[in-house]
């Protein structure tokens, strides 16, 4: 059974969202780059560009991964080893904690789901050390992952409550232009990068948003 | 057995450069520099660091890892995450300026100190005052 439209996160509907993700990432590419300009190194766009080709190509071939849990890994361990700037273990790092808590789940319901991404979000904040406010990726995950517990809690249906995470993630992204950046390079320009809206947080949005096209819901 | 330093930067020339610094002032420690992306730009390359630190554990060393910035600080930690605990015995990420600790990581390695003694000199680089 696909999840497509449906109800739960299968290894086809974890294939769809890593290839959205991708296709995202690819068609936003320049937007991320021009955003990263003025604050960052000029490279999140390009550098996500390149784990999302290398990514796509993971998904195919002779030893494509076959479970959610499996394709999760893969894209992220992918990203890691070929995105070559900081968001390559940041992202990889979240996808493949993702797919660790999806391990024997052959199609994850809004609770697996919601357990899985806060595993995801938690290993990106610990590993990169960022929390609310400093104007990183972490101003849109941990929103969206808190909406998407909120909803699945409330009984909400999985699609509509990704797409609630994806509206809290979008709200957290804008919430950085605001804020001066206390991590990664932007953080050495101190009040001078309050005023620009993060990258990583705007990339995360993409993330959030290819799950709900994946899982066809509203978003 | 002895601890080899793997030193991690965000551009080959920074490695080479501080592998070159930290091994003329200590003569026999054994270090790997690796930096930049695969495809040779600034950047950092996690199959790189994982080869040179794998290079190190089958030659059976420990492993003291220092890094420059940002993503290669990241990538050493997304990649130590991946360890088993007795890897994670033989190997460490230096918590040091990188020129600083490196060199003080290399004379400490090259009187055949173990890895918790070259960690503890190399972080003690932190403290060094120019002024």
């Amino acid at each position: 059974m696909s999840a497509v439209g449906g109800t739960a996160l299968d290894a086809d509907a974890a294939r769809a969202w890593v290839r959205r993700f991708a296709e995202l990432v690819q068609e936003s590419a320049v937007e991320l780059t021009d955003l990263d300009r003025p604050i960052g190194d000029s490279d999140h766009g390009v550098n996500l560009r390149r784990g999302a080709v290398a990514v796509l190509a993971a998904l195919d071939g002779p030893d494509a991964p076959a479970t959610a849990a499996d394709v999760l890994r893969a894209a992220g361990t992918t990203l890691v080893s070929t995105v070559g700037g900081a968001s390559g273990p940041l992202y990889g790092t979240a996808l493949r904690r993702v797919g660790k808590a999806l391990v024997g789940v052959d199609a994850a319901g809004g609770p697996e789901l919601a357990r899985a991404l806060r595993a995801g979000v938690d290993a990106v904040v610990r590993l990169g050390g960022a929390e609310v406010g400093d104007a990183t990726m972490v101003d849109a995950l941990l929103p969206a992952v808190e909406a998407l517990e909120r909803e699945v809690a409330a009984g909400t249906a999985l699609p509509e409550a990704v797409g609630a995470a994806v509206r809290a993630a979008q709200e957290g992204a804008e919430s950085t232009d605001a804020l001066v950046a206390r991590k990664g390079r932007a953080s050495y320009l101190g009040e001078r990068s309050a005023g620009h809206r993060d990258p990583g947080a705007v990339s995360s949005v993409l993330l959030l948003r290819a799950l709900a096209d994946a899982l066809g819901g509203p978003a | 057995m002895s601890v080899r330093l793997v030193l991690l930067s965000h551009s080959a020339t920074a490695a080479a450069g501080v592998a070159e610094l930290a091994g003329q002032v200590a003569g026999g420690a054994v270090l790997e520099a690796v930096g930049g992306t695969a495809d040779g730009r600034l950047g950092t390359d996690a199959g790189a660091l994982e080869a040179a630190a794998r290079r190190g554990l089958d030659a059976g060393d420990d492993v003291a890892v220092l890094v420059d910035l940002g993503s290669a600080v990241l990538m050493a930690k997304a990649w130590l995450a991946d360890l088993d605990d007795e890897e994670l015995e033989r190997v460490a990420l230096v918590d040091a300026p990188f020129l600083e600790g490196a060199v003080a990581a290399a004379v400490t390695a090259a009187t055949g100190a173990d890895l918790t003694e070259v960690v503890a000199r190399a972080e003690e680089a932190r403290a060094l005052r120019k002024r």
